[in-house]
């Protein structure tokens, strides 16, 4: 039997394919340029397969540090975060005082401005601190990009518990603190696995406040990023491109998993 | 002796609540005797339910003392008093499974897990739901759900078991089933029950005693006949069934102007084609069937009237004797005997 022939399915199927090339086209690049010795026009192949850049990164200690600097300081600014943020949004999703709204609207002033002119006048703030080039400098800079994440989408979930749900457990017999812990906190919880990884991930990819108080001693990844690119061969900065993705990518699948297809999904069904 | 037995139940005395200014309740007694099962029976905004939250312990009432088997409870929170509520809404935590919702009184309390599962068990059996035991709560009926909050109410073993608006979230042919289910539950394990509901025909014939209230107060407190046949207020007569009401006097069978109330129910009114003592001659202008009986408008010289009537069925037209067999006299709103 002859096949059918379908001319807009073909068509249809080769803008999908491009349109995913154009997408993942330069994560491709990155893999593959991560394994080769060389491949460079005109050549067809690559001239070998090595890991040897995967070894160069992992034995220069500039690299290293900078790798162990993000593994360390990210978490940190994460749990700072969530110490600092989220009793505010507990207070802004639940209670209604005075100056709630303006408070809220108030928290994007960091982020409605060029960060990069409020990233210089922390810095003069930080020269009479004694700041500059220190850990804790580095840290408080990327606390600023988290607090909209770690404010707002927690606010929101914890608002939207429903009160007769905590009603219905304190007249189970539970006080007040259990009623946070086994029903408010689990079901806001959703929402603040979001706003940890979206925290996370602002706290990992940021480099430009990071470069302007952090360098020359302290570096991160992202800002290592900026002398790799001149200094090394272009396959290490494949190497680290990659492993400066892998965190997003793994919290991004968990996220997926627990989250979407979790409570998120079934939980709030009943009326 | 019949102090003491309802002194075992729950007892409201004096309770005042004022919230956002507006006094919601004022002044408000009431008696349930244990194992009895009664109902705050109003319109919308008549204070039942703040009356209700104010004996799960949501409110604290600004004046007064709730006291449940023999103990002042007035100013403990909802998780020191003896009640359990099932919320209107149901108020099932999404995130347990069935099982885990029943047991969540049990764990808070303490008891072993062997315990746990065990009385669980025992509480999913009552209300028939044991294969729906590792459901999500999002995944089983209205009708389920509320046996779910009905099971994890009567595992804490309350000596007061509160219902808000039980039946209000199912549909009609659910509702009656649901509501003997209750009754039956109830009867059973003889827990002293209240009811909050608007809907009359749910409160009388749940009920050993529906309170009756308006505006903050309880109008009448009474079994579902003594409502209906002797309501003590103009108010109760209006709400409950249906009544014909006139301004005016009631004098040999007839209405005369005058400063009473005279209240007549459908169905005490005598028609007939042949004259009778006591009955005078209207015209039929509406004859509605009801299904079992038929609704009969009648103008009569001295008003218009509505009878309930099954034996003679007059056509539109007619000209009918009309006889008032049983009527309501009242003044001031209160009832004259």
């Amino acid at each position: 039997m002859r096949r059918y022939f379908n001319p807009a399915k073909v068509a249809l199927n080769l803008s999908v394919f491009l349109l995913a090339l154009f997408i993942l086209g330069p994560i491709l690049w990155l893999g593959v340029h991560a394994f080769v010795t060389d491949w460079k026009y005109p050549h067809l192949y690559p001239s070998g397969l090595t890991l040897n850049w995967w070894s160069k990164v992992f034995l220069d200690s500039a690299l290293k540090t900078a790798i162990r600097n993000s593994l360390i300081i990210s978490p940190i600014v994460v749990v700072l975060s969530m110490v600092i943020c989220l009793p505010a949004a507990y207070a802004a999703g639940r209670k209604n005082y005075w100056g709630r709204k303006t408070f809220m609207i108030t928290l994007f002033s960091a982020n409605s401005f060029p960060k990069i002119g409020l990233f210089a006048a922390i810095a003069t703030l930080y020269y009479t601190l004694n700041l500059m080039g220190t850990f804790l400098g580095v840290v408080i800079i990327q606390l600023l990009g988290t607090i909209i994440y770690m404010t707002w989408i927690p606010a929101a979930a914890f608002a939207s518990v429903p009160r007769y749900l905590e009603e219905a457990a304190r007249d189970a017999g539970a006080n007040k603190f259990t009623v946070f812990r086994t029903i408010t906190l689990r079901m806001a919880m959703p929402g603040i696995l979001v706003a940890i990884v979206m925290s996370f991930l602002a706290s990992f990819d940021e480099a430009q406040g990071s470069y302007l108080v952090g360098a020359p001693t302290i570096y991160t990844m992202p800002t290592e990023m900026y002398s790799l690119v001149q200094n090394y061969p272009i396959q290490v900065a494949a190497v680290f491109s990659i492993l400066l993705a892998i965190p997003s990518v793994l919290l991004l699948g968990l996220a997926r998993k627990h989250i979407m297809g979790g409570q998120l999904a079934e939980g709030f069904q009943i009326k | 002796m019949k102090n003491v037995e309802e002194n075992m139940g729950l007892e409201l005395r004096g309770l005042k609540k004022i919230l956002g200014g507006r006094v919601i309740i004022e002044n408000l007694d009431l008696s349930v005797a244990k194992g009895e099962m009664i109902s705050l029976l109003g319109p919308s905004g008549c204070g039942k339910t703040t009356t209700l939250r104010m004996i799960a312990g949501f409110l604290i009432p600004d004046a007064g003392t709730v006291t449940v088997a023999g103990r002042d409870v007035t100013n403990f929170g909802p998780e020191k008093r003896p009640s359990a509520m099932v919320f209107q809404n149901y108020a099932l935590w999404p995130h347990m499974t069935v099982s885990k919702n029943v047991a969540y009184p049990l764990k808070i309390k303490g008891l072993g897990k062997i315990e746990i599962a065990e009385k669980v068990e025992a509480a999913l059996g009552l209300v028939n739901l044991l294969h729906h035991k590792d459901s999500r709560p999002g995944r089983i009926s209205g009708g389920e759900q509320q046996r779910v909050a009905l099971a994890r109410a009567l595992i804490q073993e309350p000596d007061v078991l509160l219902l808000d608006e039980p039946l209000s979230n199912l549909d009609a042919k659910l509702r009656e089933k649901v509501r003997e289910d209750i009754r039956e539950l109830q009867r059973r394990l003889g827990i002293t029950t209240v009811i909050v509901t608007h809907d009359q025909e749910e409160a009388l014939s749940i009920s050993d005693r529906v309170a009756v209230m308006n505006s903050g107060k309880i109008e009448q407190f009474s079994n579902p006949q003594d409502l209906y046949r002797h309501p003590a207020t103009e108010y109760v007569a209006t709400f409950i069934g249906a009544l014909n009401r006139f301004e005016g006097n009631l004098v040999e069978g007839r209405i005369v102007s005058g400063s009473d109330v005279i209240g007549i129910r459908p169905e005490d009114l005598i028609l007939s084609s042949q004259p009778k003592d006591g009955a005078f001659l209207g015209a039929v202008e509406l004859v509605i069937p009801r299904g079992h009986f038929f609704e009969v408008v009648i103008r009569r010289e001295d008003g218009i009237f509505k009878a309930f009537t099954n034996e003679f069925i007059p056509a539109v037209g007619e000209n009918v004797f009309v006889k008032i067999k049983k009527s309501l006299r009242y003044q001031n709103g209160k009832l004259v005997a």
